[in-house]
């Protein structure tokens, strides 16, 4: 058979999309060192604006919602995760029951909804329930819909896991619990932190959701970030846009890395 | 002596397949007991009911009198070796052996010492510190070993643990296995498909097939005395010929071979009418006279043995295997020969 490469404009496409996808994040990256403060006309490398995200007269606004993101995130990360780590063991340790294939896709169906629909259908639910929206509501919808993210890695790594090394800890006088901490869980750990890195991430980095159900005042970075920009692109958000992307490329690959060792060890 | 495991009409059924049809069993304490069948039998299945990680439909299961059948695993004083051994990844050796002594609250001293005999006693000492995927595989198998013996269970069971080794090490641990039931006193219920594996390792043996045992025995009443078809035709190789039994007088039959010739065997409780015989093809030796006439259509030679595949006049194919010594006279293919029946040679199946 014929390699994709051989196949008339695969060059061309594979150029195009590389550039679609990357040049903006590069642009982003470059300029986020521009000394000048026009955002289009470089005037020498700097950390001028990586130093006024930090000092500069925005800077109470960016940490309040640096601290809100970071929170939130962790918080929901870990509620997700634990979530997951139930659901995951009910569905391939659980045996068969009835509607399994229904939980299977109600645990997925945030990433197949439109977020714009969750987001409306999160606010009107919220309100309805007479829940007032700040901090509180927007960690229950991130808790929700990072449990997907979180339960893909886990679920993928149980699946790999024989059944065998449970029995033979119960075998061996454990108790459930006991199997399942000494035995099982450690086995699935490489699988638990992906998905909690993954979930982290997904929460940092909404916007739509959190936008709906945050409430007047309380803001995250990608709230606080839009909140600036609607006032003009300054050469400082494109820093703090930098220094997001660094966090997101660090934990997607801690991830892909602990995923990778977690392969390894598998005997 | 008192019995370790009493199984009264165990029945499993998976959805709409039955994996065990009311099983019936017995097994003497301070025995090596052996479940031989197909691929399928339902072996895997009563061990499993056994060690608890399959809840029987129907039946018991009784440990030194205890019903055990309806206990959890870990409240069950038997211990499995996994036919994948299942040691733990993420613990060293030691601290897999040491696990099941964990569990029962030995105390940390204590378990490390025991453990520590246990590695002893499987030869592994020098590898307490490794981790299981730095062993080989008979190395991991001795490790399975230890750590279902460390607990000092009343029974031990064992699925296929030889399977996954190679020939030369499957035959040495054959005799290591044996020797460590003896030195233990601990029953094993061995679980195989291998004849062989059962024939040299057991004092009884289950013959199983179809979720049914079919007869329960000393290796050599099982070789020799096979009370069906099934049994004679899965333990080694015979030669299955239809019979037809004149009458029976006593204990004898009289049965009529085809081609008419006329034995006499024992009755083995069957009436009059159409019966099958096995024969051993070593217990059959070739004669320059006699009434069972047969041609010589091939000869395999198999180092320590010759075998004859040879035809009856009226048709049956029927093996034969002579020896091999420098006095054996090979007779060519295509000559006529008739063979001769040891006393006691045949035997009538009941189906
Ligand atoms: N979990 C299960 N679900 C459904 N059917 C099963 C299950 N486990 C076993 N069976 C069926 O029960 C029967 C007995 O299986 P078992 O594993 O006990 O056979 P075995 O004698 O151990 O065979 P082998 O030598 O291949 O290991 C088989 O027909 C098998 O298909
Ligand atoms: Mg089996």
């Amino acid at each position: 058979m014929k390699g994709v490469r051989h196949y008339p404009g695969f060059l061309t496409m594979a150029v195009a999309c590389l550039v679609i996808l990357y040049a903006p994040l590069i642009v982003v990256t470059v300029y986020s060192f521009n000394a000048s403060t026009s955002i289009t006309t470089w005037g020498g490398f700097s950390w001028r604006w990586y130093g006024d995200v930090f000092t500069g007269p925005e800077a109470p606004r960016f940490k309040a919602a640096a601290w809100n993101s970071i929170t939130i995130a962790v918080l929901a990360a870990s509620a997700a995760t634990t979530i997951a780590v139930a659901a995951s063991l009910a569905m391939i340790r659980g045996g068969r029951f009835r509607g399994k294939s229904a939980t299977f896709a109600l645990i997925n169906l945030p990433l197949m909804v439109p977020e714009i629909v969750t987001a409306v259908a999160t606010l009107i639910f919220f309100s309805a329930i007479g829940l007032v929206t700040g901090y509180m509501t927007i960690l229950i919808a991130h808790i929700v819909f990072c449990i997907p993210f979180a339960y893909l890695p886990i679920t993928a790594r149980l699946q790999g896991i024989e059944d065998s090394y449970e029995q033979a800890a119960r075998d061996l006088y454990a108790t459930q619990w006991q199997a399942f901490r000494l035995v099982l869980l450690p086995l699935m750990l490489p699988g638990v932190i992906s998905g909690f890195l993954l979930a982290f991430i997904i929460s940092l980095d909404d916007f739509i959701i959190t936008n709906f159900v945050k409430g007047a005042g309380m803001e995250t970075l990608p709230t606080a970030i839009f909140g600036s920009v609607k006032q003009g692109i300054k050469p400082n958000i494109m820093a703090i846009s930098t220094m997001m992307l660094a966090v997101s490329v660090l934990f997607v690959t801690l991830s892909y890395l602990v995923n990778r060792i977690g392969q390894r060890t598998r005997s | 002596m008192s019995t370790a495991i009493e199984i009264r009409s165990a029945v499993k059924r998976y959805g709409t397949t039955t994996a065990l049809h009311a099983v019936s069993l017995e097994i003497a304490d301070n025995a090596f007991f052996t479940l031989l069948g197909p691929s399928g039998c339902g072996k895997t299945t009563l061990l499993r009911c056994i060690a608890g990680f399959e809840d029987l439909n129907e039946g018991e299961i009784r440990l030194f009198g205890q019903d055990i059948a309806r206990l959890d695993p870990n409240h069950r004083p038997v211990n499995t070796v996994f036919q994948h051994y299942a040691l733990f990844p993420h613990m060293t050796v030691l601290e897999n052996v040491a696990f099941g002594l964990k569990m029962i609250g030995v105390s940390l001293d204590d378990r490390r010492a025991r453990a520590g005999r246990m590695l002893e006693m499987v030869h592994l000492s020098a590898f307490a510190d490794r981790m299981p995927t730095q062993l080989s595989g008979g190395q991991q198998q001795r490790v399975a070993l230890a750590r279902a013996l460390a607990p000092e269970p009343k029974v031990l069971l064992l699925d296929e643990p030889l399977s996954a080794l190679d020939l030369k090490l499957r035959q040495a641990m054959r005799v290591e296995l044996k020797t460590l039931q003896e030195e233990t006193g601990i029953t094993f219920v061995f679980v195989t498909h291998d004849q062989e594996e059962a024939l040299t390792m057991s004092d009884r043996i289950a013959v199983m097939s179809q979720g049914r045992v079919q007869q329960v025995g000393s290796a050599r009443e099982i070789y020799e005395a096979p009370v069906n078809r099934f049994v004679a035709d899965f333990i080694g190789e015979t030669n299955l010929i239809e019979v037809t039994v004149e009458r029976i007088e006593g204990d004898w039959a009289r049965v009529i071979l085809p081609g008419g010739h006329v034995i006499r065997c024992a009755a083995a409780g069957t009436s009059p009418g159409k019966h099958h015989l096995s024969i051993r093809p070593e217990r059959l030796s070739l004669a320059k006279t006699g009434e069972l006439v047969a041609t010589i259509e091939r000869v395999v030679y198999l180092g320590t043995d010759l075998q004859l595949l040879t035809r009856l006049t009226s048709g049956e194919a029927i093996q034969v295997r002579l020896q091999n010594s420098a006095r054996t006279e090979v007779p060519a293919p295509g000559t006529q020969v008739a063979l001769h029946l040891e006393e006691g040679a045949a035997r009538l199946l009941a189906d």
